[in-house]
């Protein structure tokens, strides 16, 4: 049971809310409060767009404890728009073949439940392959 | 002496808000997977079932109730292009809500930054609970209580394996931002809902699948509640079917809406746009709701549109609106209906059963 950790971290894996630099303008993705560019005190809330492209990927199909009921599923180093590198799981996939560079955008999703049937629902984001350009 | 005209009973009562309202924004989802009816024919009745749709929507493994009013809700919100500070209220309509206790309307108020200066309720009246919460949230708007209100009516609807809802029990839904008439990409000039006590269809406690009175659920339920909350919004209104460019109604199948249409006068024409249930499927509370986005993301400044859903149990919520010029440039701001029904991986009844959770796995 980690309910503490999944309540503190909500914001950032429901919208992917980061931080960006008053020094540098550095965007930071998950927040950290110090900027990993400059060095400096970051604390202002960003909020990131949910566009990137996929870095790099590969599929599990032996999933760790908690993830069993989804495996196979893809896992990404997605390279968001703003600059950060994140990894989470894609999704919606269908029959589309991944593709290094693919364009990507944020979905919250159902990431697993914190234990067995009776525990808590974990959301946060994933990446799915981009919908349509009436959004961009 | 102050008169009070809405408390006294006398028929054909507009819900009609002391402040003009509207629909600000509005959003839909539908998830990408779909099974065909076909294929619950070929495993429960040798394939000579007669089929109700075509296909209806799936959701993924990592979808459920609250994951899909969160995208709508995200639509709705880009169309209206508003600060989420502004929504007062954020409900959620639906009959499939992830947890039996534990707001599925804090989940998404807090996703979509709403929080916490917000209300937030979860609304449950079978299929017309998203209407429910769009009536509501016009009266939080017209009463000066809120700016926003953000009404949801979402679901992942369960149908008995092999049971007749199993062919059209689908997944979708839609979220309205409930704002002031002079912001509005459509004005709601007024409501009416029509509610009795009818056992057509229902769940019980801790059961997983819901039970239905078979026939039952026609004349007295489906018919009865839609063409009397249609009938009396458009008598106060002074309308006739010939007023409106378009009409929706809530769809458990094609024919049901097809011949609801017809009783009160309305044409295929007028139905057409809508009526999305043979290629989602019955998406319950959100049905009516989806279907009028499939509307607003096709409709002209000036078209007048009517909604009609029905909620089992059971009961309906009529609306009357007007398609306003902001509609043109808004509905350009979040992907259309007709883009989430167009992306569609076809899945097999053995998929359906393991992305629906029949399978136990311990």
């Amino acid at each position: 049971m980690e309910i503490s950790r999944h309540w503190r971290l909500k914001k950032q894996r429901y919208s992917l809310v980061g931080e960006v630099c008053p020094h540098c303008d550095a965007k930071i993705f998950p927040p950290r409060d110090v900027c990993p560019q400059c060095g400096q005190e970051a604390k202002t809330e960003y909020q990131f767009s949910g566009r990137g492209e996929v870095f790099s990927y590969t599929t599990i199909y032996d999933a760790p404890a908690g993830y069993e009921e989804t495996a196979p599923y893809t896992v990404a180093i997605v390279k968001l728009a703003e600059g950060p590198m994140v990894t989470a799981q894609l999704t919606d996939l269908g029959k589309e073949p991944v593709q290094i560079g693919m364009p990507v955008e944020m979905v919250t999703r159902r990431i697993r439940s914190d234990g067995d049937e009776r525990g808590m629902l974990v959301y946060g984001y994933k990446f799915r392959p981009v919908l349509t350009n009436a959004a961009a | 002496m102050e008169t009070y005209p809405n408390t006294h009973p006398k028929p054909n009562v507009l819900l009609k808000p002391v402040i003009s309202v509207g629909v600000v924004g509005y959003g839909a989802y539908v998830p990408r997977y779909r099974l065909p009816a076909k294929e619950v024919a070929r495993i429960w009745s040798n394939g000579v079932a007669g089929l109700p749709i075509k296909e209806k929507a799936v959701p993924g493994l990592d979808e459920d109730v609250i994951t899909m009013s969160l995208e709508a809700a995200r639509n709705a919100l880009a169309r209206a292009a508003v600060s989420p500070d502004g929504i007062r209220a954020v409900w959620v309509g639906s009959e499939s809500h992830p947890y039996a206790v534990k707001p599925t309307s804090t989940i998404v108020a807090e996703a979509i930054g709403a929080a916490p200066h917000v209300q937030a309720a979860d609304m449950e009246f079978a299929c017309k609970a998203g209407s429910e919460a769009m009536v509501m949230a016009m009266g939080m708007v017209g009463s000066g209580m809120g700016h926003y209100a953000l009404a949801i009516g979402m679901d992942t609807a369960q149908g008995k394996p092999g049971d007749a809802l199993e062919y059209t029990a689908g997944a979708g839904g839609a979220a309205y931002l409930i704002g002031p008439a002079q912001e509005s990409l459509a004005t709601i000039d007024g409501a009416f809902s029509y509610v009795t006590d009818t056992p057509d269809f229902w769940r019980r406690e801790y059961q997983r699948y819901p039970e239905h009175g078979q026939r039952f659920t026609g004349e007295p339920a489906y018919f009865k509640h839609i063409t009397e909350a249609a009938a009396a919004l458009m008598s106060a209104q002074g309308t006739t079917p010939k007023d409106y460019k378009y009409a929706v109604f809530h769809q458990p199948n094609v024919k049901f809406p097809q011949r609801v249409a017809k009783m009160l006068g309305f044409t295929k024409e007028q139905i057409a746009p809508g009526l999305l249930v043979g290629v989602i499927g019955n998406t319950y509370a959100g049905a009516a709701l989806i279907g009028t986005t499939a509307v607003l993301d096709i409709a002209e400044p000036g078209d007048r549109i009517l909604m009609v859903s029905f909620g089992s149990g059971a009961g309906s919520d009529a609306f009357d609106m007007t398609v306003t010029p902001a509609i043109l440039e808004r509905r350009e701001r979040a992907p259309k209906t007709r883009d989430y029904i167009a992306r569609r991986t076809e899945i097999d009844y053995g998929t359906y059963v393991r992305y629906r959770g029949k399978l136990a796995m311990r």
